[in-house]
């Protein structure tokens, strides 16, 4: 073992206790049996990944992929001309705005989603202002419902989708727009032609690190969606805290990591040869 | 006379409150080899982008076919270019990039396919068109960016030294191929370099500049027998350089000597520089020599050798290049004709 080997020895060992390690105290939790305190039986079984594919579990899932699908277009919908906005902007700019972007994450996640429930709830600060502005007649019932989700998630991951396409969009060689301006493209066809395309590994690193986060998620659903919106991550923490169901909250588990690591490989076979960088 | 294709008018830039060119006046006619040479930082790359529309000129004018295309943007103007680093996409395979301008113009795809095809074959990549662009080696690379640009048939091709990143072999065969392009194809080339040896194989005229300025603007053979000044004169080759005084018409006088030149025009005892090229100096034995001196060096070159002799009198280093050996430590006597004594007005530019 040389010396460069031994310098990633705590990182190994960090990484088999507890990543390693309990991925397959989840992968065997799911394919046992529950018995009727919730202790683990030794036997082997399918019907924790039987049972989610029963209607309810199956809406739940469906819900999950919508709102964070509905999330990460928004998040792209906006990241995107922020991005490009910031790439084109001077030097001494762009590492303010960068700042801007990410002075948010400074404050803690949750005290950010509360902040959200102050404005968006009945007396909150929006409806206020839009009933004194006259706009609308009566409080909006806005929190607890699927928008005030979507909102929570964007507001939450934009910085996650801004900050690869930046990042790659800087890192585009000035000389390609000359070149592609010197054949004739205009700032239009430039764009659609050479900039889209090359900036494609920092959008698919921008919608992994958004869509993970977003259908994963359990704080957001249940701090704005208020228990009316179950998504896959309140599914699994319920099934751990509440129904006491080891067994099962470990086979949903699975199957999101199985779709988050399927999404992975493809985004990123299909970014990859595109030979920018993105942040994965 | 050939009409001109471009021309720069008081052409001037100013980069952060710096004078990047100052006051630029070039004629370029049509199906001219002209080559910008200049150290690093003279404005040549400058002036090749003011011509390209990659940057707007602070002030003067700059015209295409005698029309002014000042503010005209780059993707408008009739003008291609081969980019320093070549500039290919790295997104598209070798047949995309070079049919991205005729796409961009809307030519329907017969006509692409049968161009980009003229073009691969042109420079010699017949069978290419879908390798990716960074399976290719810096020549191959460099030949797809000539395609590239010369697929659109431009009338003027500007290159940014091209061929920097090649090696001396590859470079030469290249310059060679870029000279019988221009000729077979008829169109205008701007070619920038640093590289004197470059300028002077390819061009039909040499601009060389310095410090924003044009220094002097002539064929390769002007430039090389007749540099207008010392900067000149030292950037082309390896010169020989005193300073003199003109005794008067066809009279020059340095290390104490009177010497018989061809030039003229110049004041009585007017104070120049004075340039002798090392290949025009001949070695002989010290009687007949026109200046004598002790041989220090003599370093084999392949082609020639380098001979290092220090004059007896003012201690000053001549530099002779000859195919004949001498033997370092002897003293020798150096002998020229009058017509290798290069006379130069001290400080003199073009238009000045």
């Amino acid at each position: 073992m040389n010396k460069k080997n031994i310098l990633a020895v705590p990182y190994v060992l960090w990484a088999i206790l507890f990543t390693i390690v309990p991925l397959f105290i989840v992968l065997l939790y799911s394919f046992t049996k529950r018995d009727s305190f919730g202790g683990m039986i030794f036997s082997f079984t399918f019907d924790n990944y039987k049972m989610f594919f029963e209607p309810i579990y199956l809406n739940v899932l469906w819900r999950s992929l919508r709102l964070s699908l509905y999330s990460t277009i928004a998040c792209f919908v906006i990241g995107y001309p922020m991005a490009y906005i910031i790439s084109k902007s001077d030097i001494k700019k762009q590492s303010l705005m960068i700042m801007l972007f990410v002075l948010p994450l400074w404050t803690n996640f949750l005290l950010r989603t509360y902040a959200w429930m102050v404005v968006l709830r009945e007396q909150g600060a929006l409806n206020e202002i839009l009933l004194f502005l006259g706009i609308i007649d009566e409080p909006l019932q806005m929190l607890y419902t699927n928008g005030a989700v979507i909102m929570g998630m964007v507001y939450n991951f934009l910085p996650f989708m801004v900050l690869p396409i930046y990042s790659v969009l800087s890192k585009i060689d000035k000389s390609l727009l000359e070149a592609a301006q010197d054949l004739g493209a205009n700032s239009f066809s430039t764009f659609i032609k050479v900039i889209f395309p090359l900036s494609f590994p920092g959008v698919a690193s921008g919608i992994l690190m958004v869509f993970m986060p977003a259908i994963s998620t359990f704080v957001i659903s249940d701090l704005l969606g208020g228990g009316q919106t179950i998504l896959l991550g309140n599914l699994i923490q319920n099934q751990f805290m509440m129904a006491r169901n080891w067994q099962f909250g470990s086979a949903i588990s699975m199957i999101m990591m199985v779709m988050i690591v399927i999404s992975m490989g493809y985004l990123t076979k299909h970014s990859s040869k595109e030979g920018g960088t993105g942040l994965w | 006379m050939t009409p001109s294709i471009i021309e720069l008018k008081n052409v001037s830039k100013i980069f952060n409150e710096k004078e990047a060119l100052k006051s630029i006046n070039l004629d370029i006619k049509e199906k001219e080899f002209v080559t910008l040479l200049g150290p690093s930082g003279c404005g040549k790359t400058t002036t090749l982008r003011i011509i390209g529309g990659f940057e707007t000129a602070s002030s003067g004018e700059v015209f295409f076919d005698g029309i002014n295309i000042s503010s005209i943007p780059p993707y408008k103007r009739q003008i291609n270019t081969v980019f320093q680093k070549y500039a290919l996409f790295p997104h598209l395979n070798i047949y995309e990039n070079i049919a991205f301008g005729l796409k961009i113009k809307k030519v329907d795809k017969d006509t692409i396919d049968k161009k980009v095809k003229k073009m691969l074959s042109l420079v010699n990549l017949e069978g290419f068109e879908k390798r990716d662009i960074n399976s290719l080696s810096g020549g191959q690379q460099q030949r797809i960016a000539i395609a590239r640009a010369l697929v659109n048939e431009p009338k003027v091709l500007l290159l940014d030294e091209p061929l920097g990143a090649l090696d001396l072999k590859l470079r030469q065969d290249m310059q060679y191929e870029l000279k019988t392009m221009q000729q077979e194809l008829g169109i205008t080339f701007v070619y920038v370099t640093h590289d004197q040896e470059e300028a002077l194989t390819m061009s039909d005229r040499i601009v060389v500049m310095s410090d924003g300025k044009i220094q002097q603007i002539g064929t390769p053979e002007d430039i090389y027998n007749e540099p207008i000044n010392r900067f000149v004169a030292d950037f082309i080759g390896e010169i020989n350089m005193v300073t003199a005084t003109m005794i008067q018409d066809y009279k020059v006088m340095f290390n104490n000597k009177v010497f018989e030149c061809v030039d003229k025009g110049f004041n009585s005892n007017e104070e120049v520089d004075v340039v002798i090229r090392p290949e025009d100096i001949n070695i002989v034995p010290k009687e007949k020599g026109k200046i004598t001196g002790w041989v220090t060096d003599v370093v084999f070159k392949g082609v020639h050798y380098e001979i290092i002799v220090v004059d007896k009198q003012n201690n000053k280093e001549w530099i002779i290049h000859t195919i004949h050996h001498t033997q370092a430590g002897i003293e020798v006597g150096l002998d020229f004709e009058s017509e290798a004594i290069h006379v130069m007005r001290m400080g003199e530019v073009i238009g000045e």
